[in-house]
């Protein structure tokens, strides 16, 4: 199947599960930061737990080859620093990249907005980059992944993610149950 | 229209939807999911366009962007036209479709929208600096078990949870 149509068709799946759980809505993704309304941190969670599980098992069955998936490269440093500030961004923002094209797309017009702030941010970036791009190199460890840094056998992380999400579920709850 | 919007899904089971398109993605595409990439791409693009392409070429950043198919050829463009789609076709028929600017009650329109691009901005820079957002770094990315994932995921939430404080007035 033609690569660009699996794209159209995996991003239509994406848009459409994030309205559904809400995540189309600022206030609601801003109430994440304030502990009333944990739908961000809930549906994050869920997703990387199935998607964690179904790729260990599906390579373990032989029918997915991880060597095969493009695995994020790591860079210590600036994904430390990209991070908190992408975090500040957020919170400000109450959209991230992906839910400001679905608010935009169900006629928000703080998600357009947050859409032409992020387009400008990476323009002015890249527009400046030549003095960033000692640091942005810096610190690179390679498609490194934690079983490879912690030393622990995959099965052994995924596990441990598993409980530590089904915990951490209990607990945004109670939160939920406080606010 | 007097129908009352629908209510939104459970949000483990659209969790659990969302690693189940995201693990399409892994098994049909070879990559995960992304959105940030697709801002990058066509800002080298605009670029490209603006300045000469053999100028916007040299641009160290934008450089990767405008090798091979070229900026308007790229995998996370037309995933993030597909996004579009779906999020309209979604709301459409939950009832959910609205121009609007959604705010906190303490802060108007106009705010709420020059927070939005501010915001948007500082994302922007973020998502440069750690080579990619939510979607394709720690979503993905911590589906894959990357270091460098998680490293931004937990750095994502402490500087989203450390400035809340400061724009208290805008949410609440």
């Amino acid at each position: 199947m033609n690569p660009y149509a699996v794209a159209v068709l995996i991003g239509i799946t994406f848009g459409w599960t994030l309205e559904r759980a809400g995540l189309g809505s600022a206030p609601k993704l801003a109430g994440q930061f304030y502990l009333t309304d944990l739908t961000v941190f809930k549906v994050m969670f869920s997703a990387i737990v199935t998607a964690m599980l179904g790729a260990f098992w599906l390579s373990r069955l032989g029918i997915l080859d991880l060597s095969q998936v493009y695995i994020p490269e790591t860079f210590l440093g600036p994904q430390l620093a990209g991070g908190l500030l992408f975090g500040v961004g957020f919170v400000v923002a109450g959209l991230c990249p992906g839910t400001s094209c679905v608010a935009a797309a169900t006629g928000r017009g703080d998600g357009a907005m947050v859409m032409m702030g992020m387009f400008s941010g990476v323009l002015v970036t890249g527009l400046v980059f030549a003095p960033l791009r000692e640091f942005y190199e810096s610190t690179s460890r390679g498609s490194l992944t934690l079983p490879e840094l912690l030393r622990v056998p995959y099965g052994v992380i995924v596990c441990a993610i598993v409980a530590m999400a089904l915990i951490a579920f209990q607990v945004a709850e109670r939160l939920e149950k406080r606010a | 229209m007097s129908t009352p919007p629908r209510r939104y899904a459970d949000p483990y089971l659209a969790g659990v939807c969302l690693g189940l398109v995201l693990l399409a993605a892994f098994v049909f595409a070879g990559r995960g999911l992304g959105a940030s990439g697709a801002f990058a791409s066509s800002a080298a693009g605009v670029v490209a366009a603006a300045a000469s392409p053999s100028r916007a070429a040299a641009n160290p950043y934008f450089a990767r962007y405008l090798a091979g198919d070229g900026p308007w050829r790229e995998w996370l463009l037309f995933e993030i036209a597909g996004v579009i789609g779906g999020g309209f076709l979604s709301a459409l028929f939950a009832g959910r479709l609205r121009a609007a600017i959604e705010r906190g009650p303490n802060i108007s329109g106009r705010s709420r929208l020059a927070y939005a691009f501010g915001g948007g901005a500082v994302m922007g820079v973020g998502a440069v600096l750690a080579r990619g957002c939510t979607s394709g770094l720690a979503l993905t990315g911590g589906a894959l078990l990357s270091a460098g994932a998680w490293v931004f995921m937990i750095a994502a939430f402490a500087g989203a949870y450390a400035f809340a404080p400061f724009v208290k007035r805008a949410w609440r």
